[in-house]
């Protein structure tokens, strides 16, 4: 019964946010559904808030291996559950200075602010930032002239990379006008806009497809494995 | 809702788009309808999703757990829902093998529909009391924060087998590179473009887009989902067509007298 419910639901949700670009009238059907998911998720996050404190509490009542991770976790999880509810450090809204917890919690000045600014930012960019090495390792790798079709790889990212940095012009601009498709920077920009776009395209439009085709066995109830396959 | 006596029923502006849809989904939906009647395509071998009993084994072997990560976003995207169908495949396969396996997620939705389906798919192993809803937790909705747990994740457990089904930003090469790092196996699905090659370099298998979606269908191996398949690809052959006749008929115009006495006659004294 469950089960046919949440297909029922599939099957009006699917339909309306298909049928709302095309009929005027529907547009407001969608974002009623998509309010709707909304809600769900936020009360969802309940769960997920659960299951993050129990496991970081089970780990850190058995003292396993990285027990002071989850301390450190469940630390800034509360303090930040605190200073947020709690609205810490808000400046009342000018439209209601006498009330002080007027102001939205992430305004400036706020404690919320203050820790998304000075501490989420920075780890965040840090991590970032780590990725240029993680290319670099990956580039390595891949730009191994193992047979023909790696060779073209190599040779391609060769071409990009010196064509869109100031060496290409360097090594490639004593070439004649009528020439010119043959400097760097221009075969660079062709290998984009005509190898690379074609290329990406096909992709797209086969993924269009296949998400047009996942949307109707969605709908249809033929692919239940999302709600515990038929069991 | 009211409507205006100068609003129209449908959208002129996306009637063309209208057309195409509906002859897509009849062609997916035909085909469907034959392959229950008996008509049933064939459908080539994806080495990334005959892998899945690889990998599995692989890990069962070393007596390392399996890291499968469903991607960081909700369960309104279609690519985390085809993410899910490859996830009960896979724990249905370690079930079997009494692996062990790790589904950290970034969404509270994803880790209730991750945990239904994982535990199907135990049961349907006749495994039941393998599945551990503990081993399918709620990490953050933050894409970094994730990414930082799904790495540390792997430095301490090193899992033997990871898979990265679903939708992917600017963290798949950081959880592929970890996972190439620790000696996995590894195999990813997902149709963000800009996300696809860092995957085919650092993956030993990658889903590219359609095979992706594809994954579902042929996991199952149900006819009608299979003829899902058959309907997409004639539906991309029609486009192909549309696509050479669009270029031929845009290079006779180029051609045409008017075309390329026009800009001429502009310049002309």
């Amino acid at each position: 019964m469950s089960r046919s419910v949440a297909l029922l639901i599939c099957l009006i949700g699917g339909l309306t946010m298909l049928v709302s670009p095309f009929l005027p009238m529907a547009t407001g059907w969608a974002n009623d559904v998509t309010d709707w998911f909304n809600i769900l998720a936020a009360m969802a996050f309940v769960l997920g808030g659960g299951s993050l404190l129990k496991v970081q509490l089970m780990r850190l009542s058995a003292r396993g291996p990285g027990w002071g991770y989850s301390a450190v976790t469940l630390l800034a999880f509360v303090v930040t559950l605190w200073v947020g509810l709690g609205k810490v450090g808000v400046v009342a809204d000018p439209s209601a200075p006498m009330v002080p917890w007027s102001g939205k919690p992430d305004d400036e000045g706020s404690a919320f602010w203050w820790i998304y600014l000075y501490v989420m930012t920075p780890i965040t960019s840090t991590l970032f930032a780590v990725l240029a090495f993680y290319v670099a390792s990956a580039a390595f790798r891949a730009f191994r002239a193992k047979n023909l079709e790696a060779t073209l790889l190599l040779a391609t990212a060769f071409v990009i990379l010196l064509g869109r940095t100031f060496a290409g012009v360097v090594l490639t601009g004593w070439l004649p006008d009528w020439a010119s498709g043959l400097r760097l920077e221009n075969l660079a920009v062709t290998i984009m806009d005509v190898f690379n776009t074609a290329g990406n395209r096909a992709i797209i439009i086969g993924i269009a497809l296949g998400v047009a085709s996942t949307g109707i066995r969605l709908m249809l109830g033929l692919d239940r494995s999302y709600l515990g396959g038929d069991a | 809702m009211v409507l205006g006596a100068d609003a129209s029923f449908l959208n002129p502006d996306k009637l063309l788009l209208l057309v195409v849809l509906a002859a897509t989904c009849a062609c997916i939906v035909a085909s469907m309808i034959a392959a229950r009647a008996g008509s049933v395509p064939k459908i080539r071998r994806i080495a990334g999703l005959e892998a899945v009993e690889e990998a599995v084994g692989r890990a069962t072997e070393m007596g390392r757990p399996i890291l499968f990560v469903p991607g960081i976003q909700d369960m309104d995207n279609p690519m985390t829902v085809a993410g899910i169908t490859v996830l009960s495949r896979v724990a249905g396969t370690a079930a079997q093998y009494d692996a062990t396996l790790d589904v950290p997620v970034s969404r509270s939705l994803v880790m209730q529909a991750a945990r239904e389906s994982v535990q199907a798919a135990a049961l349907q192993a006749g495994q039941p009391d393998w599945y551990d809803p503990e081993r399918i937790r709620y990490i953050t909705d933050e894409q970094f924060g994730y990414a930082a747990y799904a790495a540390g994740a792997m430095a301490r457990d090193k899992p033997a087998a990871c898979f990265y089904m679903g939708c992917f930003f600017a963290e798949s090469l950081i959880l592929a590179e970890n996972g190439n790092a620790v000696g996995a196996i590894q195999i990813a699905g997902t149709a963000e473009t800009a996300q696809l090659p860092f995957f085919v370099a650092s993956c030993d298998y990658t889903l590219i887009g359609e095979e992706f979606f594809a994954a579902s269908a042929y996991l199952s191996g149900a006819p009608d989902q299979l003829g899902t398949l058959r309907g997409q690809d004639i539906a991309k052959a029609l486009i192909a067509l549309a696509l050479a006749a669009g270029v031929v008929m845009a290079t006779i115009e180029a051609f045409s007298p008017a075309t390329v006495t026009g800009p001429a006659a502009e310049v002309a004294p």
